[in-house]
């Protein structure tokens, strides 16, 4: 990599590293080629043909995504032969795309549309393709719709749910005319090996993938007199909201958006970050529980590596791929499900409203929640827990559709009882978070000290590395802990499924010793959840980090066991972590899937 | 055949038994005096892209790296081609003994032949002259093992990447290039992939030398080739032929006196009309436009009772069907070009939208990532250009 290439772009002098592409190089001098089925997350394909570059003394065209540079090489991007060609790919794409802009989700989003504007100028097009081909649409899973009349074709999908996920849920079937993006026996993708993690629907260029949407639903149950209307919102909609409301990446926008859920008529906004730092109660003193198992009663039944089970992406998957672990899997609900249990039985009690008569939405930056919410064992209050989820992308859509200036919007707060929280919940949004959430507690109970990290950073456990382990040695211990005197805690941190698999089969195969594994099944965690804001790329989830920790260096309380509204729940309603009621409410079971 | 003019050779397709003398005498040579021996005997791919064999195995020599391949193109589907079924009928021998000598050359130990899967009936015999040729290997304490691998039916795999892609279990989709096959084949290997019949005119130039095949043919188009004669003509078959012959001698020798046009090079090849048949030059430097060169040795005869509508709509069916459907100009291109020919035929566009489909077909020539997808323009071109009227009306 350190020899120099030198060549011309248009004209302009290039000097770019051996093994660069032409479309590198251009972007190093601020030239903007096209691209399509190009995604930096992913490997190139070079299939789209969108990006085709001319060189001199070549007669055919070159991808500039796919082509590498040579020395002397003199490129073309703007030239005759290239524009008439670029300008025939994106009508051919447009020729099999069901042009229905005016109705589709992503008008206004979609990378087919913004080249059409700038390419379809007037002209007779291809004859439509779309017409002659018989589509349906596979709209019966609760997370994700997947319609093939939109789909050109460029295979992000596909690359994303085989390299970022190692799932293929979603693959190329036949060939020539017959070709297309499907799933195991073209069954729905409900009945598939599918996590519905939605990062294809965050690759997605058009709307062939898009997430089931019930902004409609919400809609409805505002505007509903007899209804009482609550809203909780995940870590990571925070730090990612802004970007589909004009704001620059990493904006943390957390006032705002409460003050936008008011105006949107929520009855009470309240904060996943709550139960988020409950989790850390429930969940970290579950890990102790089966530490104290293994290591003082040395019950041979206990399962150890436990692993987080707030993901749904990842609880899906582990249920497909790794059944013979789900006793592993901590039984703590995610906290969404534990804020919706709350919601309408504890709070519902507080504020004198018949649970009945509780609509429970939650904004997440996920897709896999909406399956989640729809889980038949979600149902501890008796009701559906949570009714509606919508992601940080239907949120923004319903901003718009209120008329509010979103960026000159005053900050607000949550309301109370179920709306305070730690810095420990903030970092839930991030890979690692949790890890250092539970840390920061566990440690405490055992020892009756801090975690020995400055400024309470467990700094080991952050970063984007894709599997991270960190050890920490408990010392000190209190009397009623002795057992756990100078044993070595063993961690282990990984984000997107390629990698929870990776730790999966290091356990399995007795590679890895671990006591506590996080995994979250989007790259960067929550933070790089299906439903956040399009486009994503490493650098965006990078900003949306920093401003996550940035929140957590802000608040006042940053360990879950000191959030006051937590510590006020085990007293006035759970009594103590673990208890009846948390076993009623805050737990739950897994189900052994098929592995196709 | 009893016509005279045209000269037919039988290089390929004698049979002398002496596979293990010629083997004998090759590798006791120099590597660098059997590639410059190729080099210089003008020898090219016979598969359809020309490339130059001796180049293509130097290539391979100077990658560095433990593991190499040798794989034998057998997944002959270009309609109207059919003289790799035959050679490796009659004398698949030559192959293996040109496979070999390649792999010691570039330090392969593996060699495999991509069968095509309508070839299945040649699977047991070839087996049996593998057998019989390892045997004969052993003797010669030479480490070369060759294998038979079965394709699946699709035509895009016999594009070399598309092919390696099949081998290793995946879609047989074409790979972006570079890298090339010599670089990074076969299990991004070093991999020499050549057609069946280069690999039998290596064992004539091991044999008889390379004076002796540069002497055939003329300028760049050196050596003779194999044809696989078809449509209206008396005296269908394979034959081999030197190169350098005009259209007009061949239509002479193999037409049926009513000739209107010859498809030179299968469907993805190039169609030439009678007024031309004089001035066309079958080889590699016979271009008739573009760069795809019409070397996979197709021929396929239309006398006047045929519809040039109906040979290119056949085509284009074909091509609709055979796409991987990966990049966009070839997935897309070929059905818009099928669906625009039918409606100009039904009158649902004007006569001009053939212009615009004539510039599509550039496109595709120019953008497609494969070879299949660029060679569409060969036919389309060159038959809606030459009889556009049949087109219309």
């Amino acid at each position: 990599m350190s020899n120099k290439i030198n060549l011309k772009i248009d004209n302009i002098a290039v000097s770019i590293h051996e093994g660069a592409t032409i479309l590198e190089a251009a972007r190093k001098v601020n030239i903007r080629i096209p691209t399509l089925c190009y995604h930096e997350d992913l490997c190139v394909a070079g299939n789209c043909r969108v990006c085709m570059v001319e060189q001199s003394g070549s007669d055919r065209l070159l991808p500039s995504c796919a082509m590498p540079v040579a020395e002397g090489m003199e490129i073309h991007t703007n030239s005759m032969k290239v524009r008439s060609a670029r300008k025939q790919v994106i009508e051919l794409l447009v020729s099999e795309h069901r042009a229905d802009c005016t109705r589709c989700y992503k008008n206004g989003k979609c990378e087919l549309q913004e080249l059409s504007s700038e390419y379809i100028v007037g002209g007779n097009g291809f004859i439509d393709l779309v017409a002659l081909k018989g589509y349906t649409i596979d709209n019966f899973s609760p997370s994700i719709i997947k319609d093939d009349s939109k789909c050109i074709r460029c295979q992000r999908c596909v690359r994303t749910c085989d390299q970022l996920q190692d799932i293929s849920a979603l693959t190329v079937a036949y060939k020539g005319e017959h070709m297309k993006v499907s799933s195991f026996y073209e069954k729905p993708m409900y009945e598939v090996v599918c996590t519905n993690c939605g990062q294809c629907v965050n690759r997605c260029p058009t709307g062939a993938l898009t997430e089931k949407t019930y902004f409609d639903e919400v809609w409805s149950a505002l505007n509903s007199e007899s209804k009482h209307v609550v809203v909780q919102t995940a870590p990571a909609v925070r730090v990612a909201l802004g970007e589909a409301l004009g704001l620059p990446v990493g904006e943390i926008v957390t006032g705002r958006l409460v003050s936008a859920l008011r105006r949107l008529g929520f009855d009470s906004v309240l904060d996943t970050d709550f139960t988020a730092d409950l989790t850390i109660i429930e969940e970290g003193n579950e890990l102790l529980q089966r530490l104290k198992r293994a290591v003082k009663d040395k019950d041979p039944n206990v399962k150890l590596p436990m692993t987080t089970s707030c993901s749904p992406g990842w609880v899906k998957f582990i249920e497909h791929a790794f059944p013979e672990y789900l006793p592993n899997v901590s039984t703590a609900k995610s906290p969404q499900q534990m804020f919706g249990a709350l919601a309408k039985t504890f709070y519902a009690n507080k504020i004198g409203i018949e649970a009945s008569n509780m609509v429970s939405v939650s904004v997440m930056p996920c897709t896999a929640k909406k399956y989640e919410a729809d889980r038949p064992e979600m149902r501890s209050s008796g009701y559906k827990d949570v009714d509606y989820v919508l992601t940080t992308r239907e949120l923004a859509l319903m901003i718009k559709q209120a008329g509010i200036d979103f960026a000159s919007l005053p900050d607000d707060e949550y309301d109370s009882i179920m709306g305070e929280s730690s810095g420990a919940a903030v970092i839930f949004g991030a890979t690692g978070g949790v890890m250092e959430a539970a840390l920061r507690t566990a440690y405490e109970v055992v020892t009756g000290r801090e975690v020995p990290f400055e400024g309470l950073n467990i700094k080991p456990v952050r970063g984007m590395e894709n599997i991270r382990e960190a050890n920490i040695i408990i010392e000190n211990v209190l009397p009623e802990w002795d057992f756990l005197e100078g044993v070595e805690l063993k961690t282990c941190v990984a984000h997107g499924l390629r990698n929870a698999k990776k730790v999966m089969e290091a356990v399995r195969d007795g590679k890895a010793e671990y006591h506590f594994i996080e995994i979250m099944a989007c790259p960067g965690g929550c933070l790089g959840g299906g439903g956040q804001p399009i486009p994503t790329s490493a650098a965006i989830r990078q900003r949306r980090s920093e401003a996550i920790y940035e929140e957590d260096g802000l608040k006042p309380i940053r360990k879950s066991h000191e959030n006051p509204e937590v510590m006020h729940i085990y007293e006035t309603f759970l009594k103590e972590p673990l208890g009846k009621k948390s076993h009623e409410l805050l737990h739950t079971h897994y189900t052994e899937r098929n592995r196709y | 055949m009893k016509k005279k003019n045209l000269q037919r050779l039988d290089l390929i397709f004698k049979n002398e038994h002496d596979t293990e003398l010629i083997l004998r005498k090759t590798f006791a040579r120099p590597n660098d005096d059997i590639i410059n021996d190729l080099i210089s005997s003008g020898l090219k791919g016979r598969g359809g892209a020309g490339f130059p064999t001796g180049l293509k195995w130097k290539l391979a020599a100077e990658a560095e790296e433990k593991d190499k391949y040798v794989i034998c193109n057998a997944d002959e589907g270009e309609p109207g081609t059919f003289k790799d079924r035959e050679i490796l009928s009659s004398v698949p021998h030559k192959v293996l003994a040109g496979m070999a000598v390649c792999g010691h050359i570039i330090g392969a130990k593996k060699g495999f032949i991509y069968l095509r899967s309508e070839y299945t009936f040649l699977k047991l015999p070839l087996l049996k002259t593998i057998e019989d040729f390892h045997l004969l290997l052993d003797q010669l304490e030479i480490d070369f093992r060759v294998e038979i691998f079965m394709g699946s039916g699709a035509y895009i795999c016999g594009e070399e990447s598309a092919l390696f892609e099949s081998m290793e279990g995946k879609r047989g989709e074409p790979r972006n290039k570079p890298p090339f096959p010599t670089d990074k084949g076969y299990r991004n290997r070093p991999t020499v992939i050549n057609n069946v019949e280069t690999l039998a005119h290596t064992y004539s130039i091991l044999k008889y030398g390379a004076d002796k095949f540069k002497d055939l043919g003329v300028q760049d188009s050196r050596g003779s080739k194999v044809f696989s004669v078809s449509g209206d003509t008396p005296t269908p078959g394979i034959y081999e032929l030197e190169f350098g012959m005009s259209l007009q001698k061949f239509v002479d020798d193999f037409g049926d006196g009513d000739s209107k046009a010859v498809q030179v090079g299968g469907a993805s090849g190039f169609c030439v009309p009678r007024k031309r048949f004089e001035k066309t030059v079958i080889g590699y430097q016979g271009k008739l436009r573009g760069t795809s060169l019409p070397t996979g040795g197709s021929m396929m005869i239309f006398n006047s009772s045929r519809s040039m509508y109906n040979v290119l709509h056949n085509y284009l069916d074909f091509f609709v069907e055979e796409s991987c459907g990966q990049c966009t100009p070839c997935r897309v291109g070929t059905q818009q070009l099928l669906l625009g020919i039918q409606a100009v035929k039904k009158g649902e566009q004007p006569s001009l939208y053939l212009n615009k489909l004539l510039e599509l077909a550039e496109a595709m020539r120019i953008t497609a990532k494969c070879g299949l997808g660029q060679s569409v323009a060969n036919s389309f071109s060159s038959i809606v250009e030459n009889f556009k009227e049949e087109m219309i009306y």
